[in-house]
């Protein structure tokens, strides 16, 4: 889908085209600076102005839970991103991690779509 | 009609639940409708009477409808807002404007739910958020463990505290004939229990169970005429800031910080005044974080607040009287039947639990995943 293309949807489906290309995306209000996730149409303070800007892709845990059953278990995620926006995410390489620890988004493609997840970042890398 | 015009302006007249724990070959409406017919014999009216019906379910999706056609009734006002388990606190603040606006003059708030025999598991008609379906949320137990796990990292809250908060419940249960979960239940028990999704386990999850509950409220003029001893509506605050736990501001504090104050300015009392306190706890991160939240002790203390026994049987502060929503009923939604202890401990009902000189009683319901917070507040003739 081109970009003229996707700037013509909602804003979850220009969030869900964005990442099909490849791009994890957020809105951003032009006149006032507010990050906004997940996509709406308003930020809090009513600003309309939203445009879409790639996420720096960094943050911390901010909560984690692992949910076990007996198909298997997977940890879930709010991810605090550096621009200040929460998420829900998985890191899909361990079992679970420190709240705080920083970590880094990566788009991965299930059968069921793509979806953003996170890796955690070497405390020497970090 | 202002706030303080409200206090004390409707009073329950009639209360009563049926189908407790376990009711095999009974509809949710079908129990909904027995606890309807119980509360209003217990009332002193007739089913005839009722002209305002208030009620939310998890089967329903336009419950005031199938009830009124289920009892044959006629009302001129009905409501069914459903934020789910925190309706029915939100339901005794809109009869009671609705019976001082003239709107109704025998209001019924009721609630129904055969979940335990149909399924065996939480019915919900809860619809998947977009955003967080790809991560495969396991709602409602994943968002509470996301806020307990918060809790944890940020006051020292320990898996310990959560088991307190489990064996007061079972204590009060052991007290309480019509609980579902009765029994010895130690800390090593719970503490060992499945983990289902980190920090909480199985024991740190509401029952599921089968039950219904009604509730007849009427102007306060109007119970001076009817036989039973009235339960006063006192007061009623509600807040509300998301849907999603991805969306609460702050993992640690619920909506319960402003709507337990609003409550309590209403009803002119302060949390000392408090003789039993009635929250809704779908898990026992919830009776921590509205203790704190209701301000009976401070941001990040419930944890050790709990310690010791402090909200068992004997304790210093009566909560979850009735066994709750842990060891007691949790047929889905579950904040009537914080209303209908609330009442008994009022009226004096109690049997074994009963709380001596109960004259105050706060109940606290939580809806979706922690996300709409409604407090009510009842009292008896002598504490108006």
């Amino acid at each position: 889908m081109t970009m003229e293309e996707i700037s013509k949807l909602g804003p979850q489906a220009a969030y869900e085209a964005h990442l099909a290309e490849g791009r994890f995306m957020i809105q951003r209000a032009a006149s006032t600076g507010e990050y906004v996730f997940w996509p709406k149409v308003t930020s809090p303070s009513g600003a309309t102005d939203l445009e879409w800007v790639a996420a720096k892709g960094t943050g911390h845990i901010h909560a984690i839970t692992v949910n076990r059953a007996r198909a298997g278990s997977w940890n879930v995620a709010l991810v605090e991103l550096d621009e200040g926006v929460r998420m829900m995410s998985t890191l899909p390489d361990v079992e679970t991690a420190e709240i705080g620890a920083p970590v880094r988004a990566r788009i991965e493609t299930t059968e069921e779509g793509p979806r953003v997840v996170f890796d955690l970042i070497a405390e020497d890398a970090a | 009609m202002s706030m303080d015009t409200m206090r004390g302006k409707s009073a329950i007249v009639g209360m009563a639940t049926a189908g407790v724990g376990e009711a095999p070959g009974f509809s949710a409406m079908e129990l909904l409708g027995q606890a309807t017919v119980k509360a209003v014999n217990d009332a002193g009216v007739k089913l005839s009477d009722i002209d305002g019906v208030f009620a939310a379910t998890s089967s329903h999706a336009f419950p005031t409808m199938s009830v009124v056609e289920y009892l044959g009734l006629k009302p001129r006002f009905f409501d069914g807002t459903n934020v789910g388990g925190s309706s029915f606190e939100l339901h005794l603040l809109q009869a009671t404007m609705a019976l001082e606006a003239g709107l109704c003059e025998v209001a019924l708030i009721c609630y129904g739910s055969n979940q335990r025999t149909a399924g065996g598991r939480l019915v919900s008609m809860s619809e998947p958020q977009w955003h967080e379906t790809p991560y495969k949320p396991r709602h409602p137990i994943t968002a509470y463990a996301l806020a307990t796990s918060r809790h944890m990292a940020q006051y020292g809250t320990r898996r310990e505290d959560l088991a307190d908060v489990a064996l007061a419940a079972r204590g009060w249960a052991n007290l309480n004939p019509e609980a579902f979960a009765r029994g010895p239940l130690t800390k090593d028990e719970v503490m060992s229990a499945r983990m289902i999704s980190d920090p909480l386990s199985k024991s740190d999850c509401c029952l599921v169970t089968d039950g219904a509950a009604a509730c007849i409220l009427v102007r306060a003029d109007k119970a001076k005429d009817l036989p039973g001893k009235p339960v006063y509506f006192m007061g009623a605050g509600a807040a509300n800031y998301h849907r999603s736990i991805v969306a609460m501001p702050d993992l640690t504090t619920t909506a319960a910080a402003e709507s337990g104050p609003r409550a309590m300015e209403m009803a002119g009392v302060s949390q000392k005044d408090i003789d039993v306190v009635m929250v809704y706890d779908a898990f026992t991160i919830n009776t921590i974080l509205f203790l704190e939240d209701l301000g009976f002790c401070p941001k990040g203390e419930g944890g050790r607040f709990v310690q010791d026994g402090r909200i068992a049987p004997g304790g210093e502060l009566a909560v979850n009287t009735n066994g709750g929503g842990l060891s007691c009923v949790h047929p889905g939604m579950y904040g009537l039947f914080l209303i209908a202890e609330a009442v008994a401990q009022i009226r004096g009902d109690a049997g074994d639990r009963q709380q001596a000189d109960c004259n105050i009683a706060l109940c606290h319901g939580n809806g979706g995943t922690l996300s709409s917070q409604c407090t009510a507040i009842l009292c008896s003739e002598a504490a108006l």
